[in-house]
C-alpha cells in the first residue's frame, strides 16, 4: 500500500558519511581508480598554472608595457603573443586532461558497476524479497549514478579548483607575502560557515525527501483506493489529508531551498571582503613593501580565482556527500560475504533419476529463529512427492535449501550419494531444477525462454519439448507461436502459461529432480488441464518434489510429506495418511466437509 | 558539463533542469510562444515573487557591472595615485567600503533570485498538485478507466516537477541577458573599441555555445537511453535472481550486464569528449578577448583615449562573459519539456467532474467550475431495511453494452445472489448502486426513491458495499474500519467480530492499532477482505453489496460469516460464485451477456441446463480454491 516508501535497509544518511573512512575503503576496492590517476594529477597542476596567465600579463604590460608614459610596444606585443599561445597550449592540455580524469571514471564506475551486479546473483537467494531487490537494483543504478554525476562535475570540480586555489595563492605569495597571508586569513572563516550551511542543506533535503515519498503515498493511496473513498463517503477526510501532504512537502522544499538561497551570497560577501581588504591593505602598504600598481592588480584578480573556487567547491559539497554516500552503499553490498560457496572443481551428478536423502537438516534465515527443526527425508530415485502444510511451515524453505538456493545451518542434503555442497554448479544447474509458482520469464521469445533451459539447444529440440509435454497445440494457439514476445517478466502470458514455458524448459533441461512450487492463484480450467498433464509426463522417469497446494496434486503423489512447524509429521500415501488421520487427516476433513456443505 | 575551468558562477545543479528522454511536441508550432504562454500563466498565478526574483536577477547584472566599475574607478583614483605618491586615509577607506557594499549587494541579489526563484517554483508546484488532487477525487470513474494508475501518479508527481522546472533558470537567465545589454552599454562608456571587442566575442560565445548544445544533444540523449537499459537488465535479471541461479546463468547474465554497461561507458565518453572539446574553447574565447583589449587598451591609455582603470573594467568585465551565457541556451532547452509536462497535467485538469462524486462537503469549498447538473434534492428515505428496484438499467464501456436493460426487486430483508460468468456484469452493479458511475438507461430506486435524487452522502450512508479488491489504507485496521466515524469500541469490536476478523487482529502487535504495512505487516488476501467487510458492517447498512467480498477467504470462514449476515434485517446483494453462498441466498438473479437469463430460487434455476452447468463450474472451482486451507496466503511464494 506504502507504495513509494524507501526500502527497509535503505536508509544512509549523507550526513552520517565519514568521508575519508568511505575514500580509503573505496580506493582499496576500486583498482581503476589508481590507473593513470598521478599523470592526470599531475596535468591539472600544470593547467591550474595556466589559469594565472591572464593576471600575470595584466600585471607585466601595466607595470613594465604601458607605465611611466614611454610605452614599450615591443613588450606589450612580445607579451600579448606568449599569453596568446600559451593559453591555446593549456586549452589543448585542459582538452586531455579532462578526458584522461573522464575516462579514469568512467572505468571506476564500469569496474564497481559490474562487480556489484556479479556480486548480486552471487548472493544467496533464499531471503530475497521484493523490497530486498529494489535495493539492489538501486545499488547497481542510481547509486552508482550518484557516483558518475560525480565524476563529471564535482570530482572534476574538487580536483581543479583545489589546485586553483593553492596555484593562485602561490602565485600571489611570489608578488606580495603579506597579501597572500591576508587573502588566506580573511577566507579561513568561510569554511566552517560553508560547512554548517551545508550540513544543514543536507538534513532539510532528506527531509523533503521523505516529504515527497509521504505526499506520493497519499496521492496513491487516494488513485487506488477511489471506490472505497466514493462509496464511504471519505473524499472530504482524503482531500484534507492530501492538502496537508502537500503543504508540509511545500514547506519542507521551502527550507531547503532557503539553504541554497543562501550558500553562494555567503560565499559572494566574502569575495567582496577579501578584495576590498587585498585593495585597502594594499594600497596602505604596497608601495613601501615595493609593489606596483599593475602588481596590486594582479594580484586583485588572483585573489578573485581563490574566492570563486571556494564558492564553487561549496555548491558541490552536498553532491559530493551524495556521493560518498553511494560509494558507501555500493562497497557495502561487496562486503556482503557469499553464504553458498561454490565448490571447485566439484562433483558431477550423473545422469537420469537421482536419490534424494536429507539428514539431520536445520536451518535459519536469521540466528535463533529456526525454520526447519531437524528434517530427515530419504527419497528414492523417481519418486512422485508432495509436501504439503500451512504456510510457515517450513515447506518453501526445504524446496530452497534441495536447489541449494542456500546452505542448511545444520545437517547435510544427499543427491545420489553426494553432499550438495560438493556438487558443482553447472552439474547442479543441469540435473536439478527448480520451476518457481510465479513462472518468471525473461523479455524476450518463448523460444529464447525455452532454450535458456539448455544454450546449445536447437529450435527444434524446443518444440519437442513442448510436443512431449502435449503443449505443441498450445504453442499453435499463440499469435506467433515460438516466436511470440513474452513481454517484460511475462507480463504478456497468464500465469499458467508462464508455467508452461517454465516446464517446457525443464524439460529440455532433462534433469534427474525437478523441485515444483506449485502456483496458488487461479488458473484458468483449460491451462489447469494442460498444466497437469504436462507435468504428468515431466516428471516420468524423474525424481519430483512437489510443494502443493492443490490436494489434487497430493493425491496423485507416490508420497506425502506432511510438514508442520519445521518437522516433518507425517509421511505417506494419501490414502495412507487420510486413514491415519491427524494433521493431513484435519485438512482432508475440512475440505470434505465444506464441498459437502456445498 | 564542467570541462577543467572555474567560472563565475557555477551551475547549481537545481538551476539547470537535467537532461531527460523527452520527447518533444515537435507538431505543437513553436515551443517558444508555447514556452512563454506556459511562463506567463505561472507568473499570473504567483506574480509577486515571480517578479521580486526578475528584479533579483537584473540587480544582479547591473551590479555585477557596478563592481567592475567601481574596480576600474579605484584603480584610476586610489590604486595609481597610491603609488604615484600617495592618497588619504579616507579615500582608502571609501575604496574598501564601496568595493565591499557592492559585493555584499550582488550576494543579496542572488540570495534574492534563488530564494523567489525558489518561492514561484514552490507555490507553482503546490498549486498545481492541489488542483489535481482535488480532481483526483471528483472526477468520474470512467476517467479513471481510462488513465493507468502510474500516469495519474506521474501527473500529480513527475510532470508538475518537470513543468514547473523553468521557473529557477528563468530570472537568471534575463539576468545574464541584461549582464550582456548592460556590459555592451558600460564597454561602450569606457572606450567604444573595447565594446567593438565585446561585439565580435558575444557572437561567437553565442554560436560556440549553441553549436556545442546541438552536437551534444543526440549523444546526451543516447546516454539517458541507455541508462535505462542498464536498469531494466539490472531490474529485469534481480527479479528473476531465482531463474536465473535455477538456471545457472550467473556468468551470461554478467556478461549482458557488462554489454550494456560498457556501452554506456562508451557513449558517456563520446559526450566528454565532446565535452572535452568545446569546453576549453568556449573558456578560451573570452580569454583571447582579454589579450586582445589589453592590445587596444595600451593603445588607447597611450592615446589618452581611455584610463588603465576602464581598461581594468573591461578586463573584470569580460571574466563574469565565460559561462552565464549557457544558462540562457538551458532554459530555452527546458522549455518544451516543461510544456509537455504541463500538457499532460492539463488534460487530467480538464477531466469532467462527477456531479456524484461532488458530495456537499467538497463542492461548499472552492469547486473549480463544476457542472453540476440539477441540484440533488435531499429526500429521507424510510426507515428500516430497503427495497432496492433495478428498474430497465443499461452501461456501456467503451462502445460495448455491459448491462442491458436490467430489471429485478430485491425486498427489503431479502438476500439476493447475483450470479453469472466472468464478464457478465454482475460487478457493474455494485458501482451503479453507489452510484461510482451512472447507468446509460433506465434508474436504480432504494426505498422506492431514485438514488439519482438522493443526497450521495445519504445513499452511501444507508448502503455499504465491500469490494472484491479489498482496498485497505497504510492506517491502522480501526481506522481502516471506521473510515472517518465515530465509532464505541462495542461497534467496533462487533464489526470485526461479525466479518470473523477480531481472532487476527487480537493476535497483531498493536491489535487494532496496527498500522498496516508499517514495519513488515501485511495481511493475506483474505484476512483483508475480513478487515474490509468489517468496515461495510461497522456502518449498520440498510443496504449491504457484497461484490465477489470474500472470494480469498477459506470457504469454511466464509460461510460462517454468511450465515452471520443472513440473520440480520438487511437487504443484501450478493455477487457470487461459491456454491454455499448462492445457497444463503431468498432468490438468485442469473446474468449472462448483461442480461438476466433466469430469475428464482436455486432449486427453480436447476431446471436450466445453463445454471446447472454454472453451478457445476462452481463446485469444481471451489475444489481448487482448496488451496486456501494449505496456504491462505496466495503471497507466500518461492521467490517473494
Amino acid at each position: 500500500m506504502n507504495v513509494v516508501s524507501n526500502p527497509p535497509g535503505d536508509e544512509l544518511n549523507p550526513a552520517d558519511v565519514k568521508a575519508l573512512e568511505v575514500l580509503k575503503a573505496g580506493i582499496a576496492a576500486t583498482p581503476e581508480l589508481k590507473v593513470g590517476l598521478g599523470v592526470s594529477i599531475a596535468m591539472a597542476l600544470v593547467m591550474a598554472v595556466g589559469r594565472m596567465i591572464i593576471p600575470i600579463a595584466i600585471q607585466q604590460i601595466l607595470d613594465k608595457g604601458i607605465d611611466n608614459g614611454d610605452p614599450n610596444w615591443g613588450f606589450v606585443l612580445t607579451t600579448c603573443a606568449i599569453a596568446a599561445v600559451a593559453m591555446v597550449a593549456f586549452s589543448v592540455l585542459n582538452r586531455f586532461t579532462y578526458m584522461r580524469l573522464m575516462v579514469t571514471a568512467e572505468n571506476v564506475i564500469f569496474g564497481l558497476r559490474t562487480r556489484a551486479f556479479s556480486h548480486v546473483h552471487k548472493l544467496s537467494v533464499a531471503n530475497h524479497n521484493e523490497s530486498r531487490r529494489g535495493v539492489m537494483v538501486a545499488r547497481v543504478t542510481s547509486d552508482i549514478e550518484t557516483l558518475a554525476q560525480f565524476a563529471s562535475w564535482g570530482a572534476v570540480s574538487w580536483i581543479v579548483n583545489l589546485t586553483i586555489i593553492v596555484v593562485a595563492v602561490g602565485v600571489i605569495a611570489l608578488y606580495s607575502w603579506q597579501l597572500a597571508i591576508l587573502t588566506v586569513l580573511v577566507l579561513i572563516p568561510i569554511i566552517p560557515i560553508l560547512k554548517t550551511v551545508q550540513r544543514r542543506q543536507l538534513q532539510s533535503y532528506d527531509a523533503l525527501r521523505s516529504r515527497v515519498s509521504d505526499t506520493l503515498s497519499e496521492i496513491s493511496e487516494t488513485v487506488m483506493g477511489i471506490r472505497v473513498i466514493r462509496a464511504y463517503a471519505d473524499a472530504p477526510a482524503a482531500r484534507g489529508r492530501l492538502h496537508a501532504a502537500i503543504d508540509r512537502q511545500y514547506r519542507a522544499q521551502l527550507k531547503a531551498r532557503f539553504f541554497f538561497a543562501i550558500m553562494f551570497p555567503i560565499s559572494d560577501v566574502f569575495s567582496g571582503l577579501t578584495l576590498a581588504a587585498i585593495v585597502g591593505v594594499g594600497v596602505w602598504w604596497g608601495p613601501g613593501w615595493g609593489l606596483q600598481a599593475g602588481t596590486l592588480i594582479a594580484v586583485v584578480f588572483l585573489a578573485n580565482m581563490v574566492v570563486q573556487p571556494v564558492a564553487e567547491i561549496g555548491e558541490v559539497l552536498d553532491q559530493t556527500q551524495t556521493a560518498l554516500a553511494g560509494w558507501r552503499k555500493v562497497l557495502n553490498l561487496l562486503d556482503e560475504p557469499i553464504d553458498v560457496v561454490e565448490p571447485v572443481p566439484g562433483l558431477e551428478l550423473p545422469s537420469g533419476a537421482l536419490s534424494v536423502s536429507a539428514v539431520g537438516v536445520k536451518f535459519e534465515y536469521e540466528p535463533g529463529h529456526p525454520v526447519l527443526h531437524g528434517i530427515d527425508l530419504q527419497l528414492a530415485a523417481g519418486v512422485n512427492a508432495a509436501i504439503v502444510g500451512e504456510t510457515g511451515s517450513g515447506k518453501t524453505s526445504f524446496a530452497k535449501l534441495l536447489a541449494r538456493l542456500a546452505d542448511p545451518t545444520e545437517g547435510h542434503i544427499f543427491f545420489d550419494g553426494m553432499d550438495l555442497r560438493d556438487v558443482s554448479h553447472d552439474s547442479r544447474a543441469r540435473s536439478v531444477r527448480l520451476v518457481a509458482q510465479d513462472g518468471f520469464l525473461f523479455e524476450t521469445t518463448i523460444l529464447e525462454n525455452v532454450r535458456f533451459g539448455r544454450p546449445e539447444a536447437s529450435d527444434e529440440d524446443v518444440r519437442n519439448a513442448f510436443a512431449s509435454l502435449d503443449l505443441d497445440w498450445w504453442v499453435e494457439s499463440l499469435p506467433e507461436g515460438l516466436a511470440t514476445e513474452v513481454g517484460e517478466r511475462g507480463d504478456a502470458l497468464s500465469v499458467g502459461e508462464r508455467q508452461l514455458v517454465a516446464l517446457a524448459r525443464a524439460q529440455l533441461a532433462d534433469p534427474g529432480l525437478l523441485i515444483l512450487d506449485e502456483a496458488t492463484s487461479a488458473v484458468d480450467p483449460e491451462t489447469e488441464r494442460a498444466l497437469s498433464h504436462a507435468l504428468a509426463k515431466l516428471s516420468e522417469g524423474r525424481t519430483t518434489v512437489s510443494i502443493a497446494h492443490r490436494l489434487s496434486t497430493a493425491e496423485a503423489a507416490d508420497l506425502v510429506i506432511v510438514v508442520d512447524d519445521g518437522r516433518i509429521v507425517q509421511i505417506g500415501t494419501h490414502q495412507e495418511l487420510v486413514a491415519l488421520g491427524g494433521v493431513y487427516g484435519r485438512l482432508y476433513e475440512s475440505w470434505i466437509g465444506n464441498t459437502r456443505a456445498a | 558539463m564542467t570541462a577543467l575551468s572555474h567560472s563565475s558562477e557555477a551551475p547549481p545543479e537545481d538551476e539547470i533542469p537535467q537532461a531527460s528522454d523527452s520527447h518533444l511536441d515537435e507538431q505543437a508550432g513553436s515551443p517558444t510562444r508555447q514556452g512563454v504562454a506556459l511562463i506567463a500563466r505561472f507568473v499570473r498565478m504567483h506574480p509577486s515573487s515571480f517578479f521580486m526574483s526578475l528584479l533579483g536577477g537584473v540587480s544582479w547584472a547591473l551590479l555585477v557591472v557596478g563592481a567592475t566599475y567601481i574596480l576600474g574607478r579605484i584603480t584610476d583614483e586610489v590604486i595609481e595615485p597610491a603609488f604615484d605618491g600617495g592618497v588619504s586615509a579616507s579615500t582608502v577607506w571609501l575604496a574598501v567600503a564601496a568595493m565591499f557594499v557592492v559585493a555584499l549587494l550582488r550576494g543579496l541579489s542572488v540570495g534574492i533570485r534563488r530564494w523567489f526563484g525558489s518561492l514561484t517554483e514552490t507555490r507553482s508546484q503546490a498549486t498545481l498538485r492541489t488542483e489535481v488532487t482535488d480532481r483526483l477525487l471528483v472526477m468520474p470513474m470512467s476517467s479513471y478507466r481510462r488513465h493507468p494508475t502510474g500516469e495519474l501518479l506521474a501527473n500529480a508527481d513527475v510532470d508538475i516537477t518537470t513543468g514547473t522546472q523553468l521557473l529557477m533558470p528563468l530570472p537568471f537567465s534575463v539576468g545574464v541577458i541584461a549582464l550582456a545589454a548592460v556590459s555592451l552599454v558600460s564597454l561602450f562608456t569606457a572606450d567604444p573599441s573595447f565594446a567593438l571587442v565585446a561585439l565580435v566575442l558575444f557572437p561567437a560565445l553565442a554560436f560556440l555555445s549553441r553549436y556545442y548544445t546541438n552536437k551534444v544533444n543526440g549523444p546526451a540523449a543516447q546516454v539517458q537511453a541507455r541508462l535505462g537499459q542498464v536498469s531494466s537488465i539490472a531490474h529485469e535479471s534481480f527479479d528473476g535472481a531465482l531463474v536465473v541461479k535455477t538456471l545457472g546463468r550467473e556468468g551470461d547474465e554478467d556478461l549482458r550486464f557488462q554489454a550494456a554497461s560498457n556501452q554506456l561507458r562508451t557513449e558517456r565518453l563520446v559526450v566528454a569528449n565532446m565535452t572535452s572539446v568545446f569546453q576549453p574553447l568556449i573558456d578560451l574565447l573570452p580569454n583571447l578577448g582579454i589579450i586582445a583589449l589589453l592590445l587596444v587598451g595600451s593603445w588607447q591609455v597611450d592615446h589618452g583615449e581611455a584610463t588603465v582603470g576602464q581598461l581594468v573594467q573591461a578586463v573584470a568585465l569580460f571574466g563574469w562573459l565565460a559561462f552565464p551565457m549557457r544558462i540562457v541556451g538551458f532554459m530555452f532547452e527546458s522549455m518544451p519539456r516543461s510544456v509537455v509536462s504541463v500538457k499532460r497535467v492539463d488534460a487530467l485538469l480538464a477531466e469532467p467532474i462527477d456531479p456524484a462524486a461532488q458530495t456537499p462537503a467538497l463542492s461548499n469549498e472552492d469547486s473549480v467550475g463544476a457542472d453540476q447538473t440539477a441540484e440533488p434534492v435531499a429526500e429521507l428515505l424510510p426507515k428500516g431495511p430497503l427495497a432496492v428496484e433495478v428498474n430497465g438499467v443499461s452501461f456501456e464501456y467503451g462502445g460495448t453494452a455491459v448491462l442491458s436493460g436490467l430489471t429485478f426487486t430485491a425486498a427489503a430483508g431479502e438476500t439476493v445472489a447475483l450470479v453469472g460468468s466472468t464478464g457478465s456484469g454482475r460487478s457493474t452493479l455494485t458501482n451503479l448502486m453507489m452510484r461510482l458511475d451512472e447507468p446509460s438507461a433506465g434508474q436504480i430506486l432504494l426505498g422506492g426513491v431514485p438514488i439519482t435524487q438522493l443526497n450521495p452522502d445519504e445513499l452511501r450512508s444507508a448502503v455499504s458495499v465491500a469490494f472484491q479488491e479489498s482496498f485497505l489504507f497504510a492506517s491502522t485496521i480501526a481506522s481502516n474500519v471506521s473510515m472517518g466515524r465515530d465509532l464505541t469500541q462495542e461497534q467496533l469490536d462487533d464489526a470485526l467480530d461479525r466479518s470473523r476478523a477480531k481472532k487476527f487482529v487480537a493476535k497483531l502487535p498493536m491489535a487494532q492499532d496496527t498500522v498496516l504495512g508499517e514495519r513488515g505487516v501485511t495481511l493475506s488476501g483474505g484476512q483483508r477482505q475480513r478487515v474490509a467487510l468489517a468496515r461495510a458492517l461497522a456502518r449498520e447498512p440498510r443496504v449491504l453489496l457484497l461484490d465477489d467480498a470474500t472470494s480469498a477467504v477459506d470457504p469454511v470462514i466464509e460461510a460462517e460469516i454468511l450465515g452471520g449476515l443472513r440473520t440480520s434485517d438487511t437487504t443484501m446483494l450478493i455477487v457470487a460464485h461459491r456454491l454455499s453462498t448462492i445457497l444463503l441466498a431468498d432468490k438468485i438473479v442469473h446474468l449472462e451477456d448483461g442480461r438476466i437469463r433466469s430469475e428464482g430460487t436455486h432449486e427453480e434455476l436447476l431446471a436450466d441446463p445453463e445454471y446447472a452447468a454454472l453451478v457445476r463450474a462452481y463446485e469444481s472451482e471451489e475444489t481448487r480454491e482448496h488451496d486456501q486451507h494449505f496456504a491462505e496466503d496466495p503471497d507466500a511464494g518461492l521467490a517473494k
